[in-house]
């Protein structure tokens, strides 16, 4: 992080002793509360749990607006809450470029995805790549591809969740550990996806109006007046509003911008929503929602991140740790005292434990829908197995959760979710659109454009600094680039084209017109 | 598939892509700004403010406004001749 340039006014005063670390009463309350009326929703749900499309999709019973705020409280993780505002803080201008940078996925999504997806396919991706290629391949790829996003994006949540519950609560990182996956795992193993919307909705609400107090008490600050509020922060750090040295590669900063913006659009859990409406309007609705409600959001990360920079300090941040992520904290506990820490501490908790959520269940869709029920029992699995699987997939899953969080400790894993986003662009964005659009598209293509985007991604990140130089500690990266959205995206598209037309698929080219007439003008209507 | 529906499905698809190049290029003219004009997005304007914040800003903005533009156009013209095409199907059937 930059430190404040020479020049600077004088040095901000010492760190005010803060509230964060020591069990907080308002903290533990907020928390206890959103735990006992997400918990009293799962039981209400677990009763209108008992078909796997409830379980998977809540039925397709969720309204426009519900989704809406379900897909920001899916998307909106702790990391682009207390991380954005940690580096707008610290590094200024800088931080921006990610709050931009991840919501302009969501506009392709609308443009290109979500309708489509709703009416070809039942509970994953997977269901629409396959619609009209060969089941078992397409499905194995697809789910290999899903669980290695969810994966990633898991760890970074884990490790963060451990980490954060650690500097907030002063609970110790394996006690966090085990209340985020227990608490998790009782949503999502009754609740299914009626409990896990509602938990986003409660989720959404709580970041979106904690968020939005917290820019309106640093405004008052300033009259009102954003430009004051910027003009301050550009007084105290000389270069805070003009880009910083996170853009020095051109090609980087573009290489970031493919991940982010095509990555959101092949993130598996937020595909996986648009199952939950009943029809392409609804979807098309509730992602227009979500768009604003999200964009509404990383505008009011532009205010915490310079009012924490004014009204905090950088020193007063750096001083307590966590790479600037307790900025936004920092910033309700000088405008609001120890009780608006402890909302923002318990909500951010929460945030957490509701992306976990959500990934689960993707990954629990992966498990029993593609791979069980498809690839292993040839689509012929009887409603009650299918649950059945989903639940032992749900279990083995938050297993797995807890024991990454363990593995992984004390790990820089800042970088996983930039890596999660890589391989949602490459292995599952290229795959999802070629299906939907270019009838030449084949099984051959669709696996190799998977595989091809999925090891490009993670083996270019091997090579990179942040692996290659930072964990293995080599002098030198093999390949000088930290994300690789600029080759891998481009390369899965290549490979996926190249292999169609390599192998043409006559089966594929006939189901073209029939998966056009169900995309467009849905099921149980001959074309 | 017939005539009427495959013309507003080859409609719908250019559509689509229009907006995601409106908003491809939006950002990434953005981020090329702030990666190639540094002094330039980095330009202080009236009272203090960068034109890389406002044009951040803009580009966030623009987000949920093409979605609208969208979300009309499919409200008000998709989603009628969708209406009128699933019962030419049903008739058919």
């Amino acid at each position: 992080m930059s430190a404040p340039a020479a020049g600077a006014p004088a040095v901000p005063p010492p760190p005010p002793s803060t509230g964060l670390g020591h069990p907080n009463t308002t903290a533990i309350i907020a928390f206890v509360g959103f735990a006992a009326i997400t918990l009293a929703i799962t039981y209400w749900a677990a009763r209108r749990t008992r078909t796997s499309s409830e379980f998977f999709a809540a039925g397709g019973k969720v309204s426009a607006l519900q989704n809406g705020f379900a897909l920001a409280g899916d998307y909106m993780s702790a990391a682009s809450f207390l991380g954005i505002a940690g580096l707008v803080a610290t590094s200024g201008f800088d931080g921006l470029i990610y709050s931009v940078g991840w919501l302009v996925g969501w506009p392709v999504i609308t443009f290109l995805i979500a309708e489509p997806l709703r009416n070809l396919g039942k509970y994953t991706f997977a269901d629409v790549v396959a619609f009209r290629l060969r089941q078992r391949p397409v499905r194995i790829a697809a789910s290999v591809t899903t669980l290695t996003v969810v994966t990633f994006y898991l760890i970074a949540q884990m490790v963060g969740a451990g980490d954060l519950v650690h500097l907030m609560f002063g609970l110790s990182y394996d006690i966090a550990l085990l209340i985020v996956g227990g608490v998790m795992l009782v949503y999502v193993l009754f609740g299914g996806m009626i409990a896990t919307t509602w938990v986003q909705i409660i989720k959404a609400g709580l970041l979106l109006g904690g968020a939005t107090i917290l820019a309106v008490l640093v405004l008052a600050k300033f009259d009102f007046n954003p430009l004051a509020l910027f003009a301050a922060a550009g007084d105290r750090y000389p270069g805070a509003l003009a880009p910083g040295k996170l853009v020095a590669n051109p090609l980087e900063a573009i290489s970031l911008g493919i991940a982010l913006m095509f990555g959101t659009a092949g993130l598996p859990h937020i595909l996986m929503r648009f199952y939950t409406v009943k029809d392409a309007t609804t979807a098309r609705r509730s992602v227009a929602y979500a768009t604003s409600l999200i964009g509404w959001f990383y505008l009011v990360t532009f205010i915490l991140g310079f009012g924490a920079s004014v009204l905090v300090g950088r020193a007063a941040i750096g001083a307590v740790g966590g790479n600037g992520n307790m900025a936004a904290p920092l910033l309700a506990e000088v405008l609001g005292g120890t009780a608006f820490l402890g909302f923002i501490s318990a909500v951010a908790f929460a945030t957490i434990l509701a992306v976990v959520a959500g990934l689960t269940l993707s990954g629990a869709g992966a498990l029993a829908h593609d791979l069980w029920n498809h690839v292993v029992r040839h689509g012929k699995i009887t409603e009650r197995e299918q649950l059945t699987v989903a639940r032992v997939a749900t279990v083995a899953l938050a297993i797995v959760a807890i024991g990454l969080g363990e593995l992984f400790h004390g790990q820089n894993v800042a970088f996983m979710v930039g890596l999660a986003f890589s391989i949602a662009a490459s292995a599952n964005f290229p795959a999802l659109l070629l299906s939907m659009t270019w009838k030449r598209f084949t099984t051959h293509g669709a696996v190799a454009s998977m595989a091809t985007g999925a090891a490009s991604s993670v083996i270019l990140i091997v090579l990179s600094p942040t692996v290659w130089v930072d964990l293995l500690h080599h002098a030198k990266p093999v390949i000088d680039l930290k994300n690789p959205g600029v080759i891998s995206v481009p390369l899965a598209f290549v490979v996926a084209i190249v292999v169609s037309l390599a192998r043409p698929e006559p089966e594929s080219e006939r189901g073209f017109a029939e998966a056009q007439h169900r995309m467009h003008v849905g099921s149980n209507v001959a074309p | 598939m017939d005539q009427e529906l495959a013309k507003l499905v080859r409609r719908r698809w250019r559509i689509g892509a229009v907006l995601t190049a409106v908003m491809v290029a939006a950002y990434f003219g953005f981020i090329m700004l702030v990666a190639f004009a540094k002094s330039t997005a980095g330009a202080e304007l009236g009272e203090r403010v960068s034109l890389g914040i406002i044009l951040g800003a803009a580009v966030i903005v623009l987000a949920p406004v093409l979605t609208a533009i969208y979300a009309r156009w499919a409200n008000r013209h998709y989603d009628p001749e969708i209406a009128r095409a699933r019962e030419r199907a049903e008739k058919r059937s």
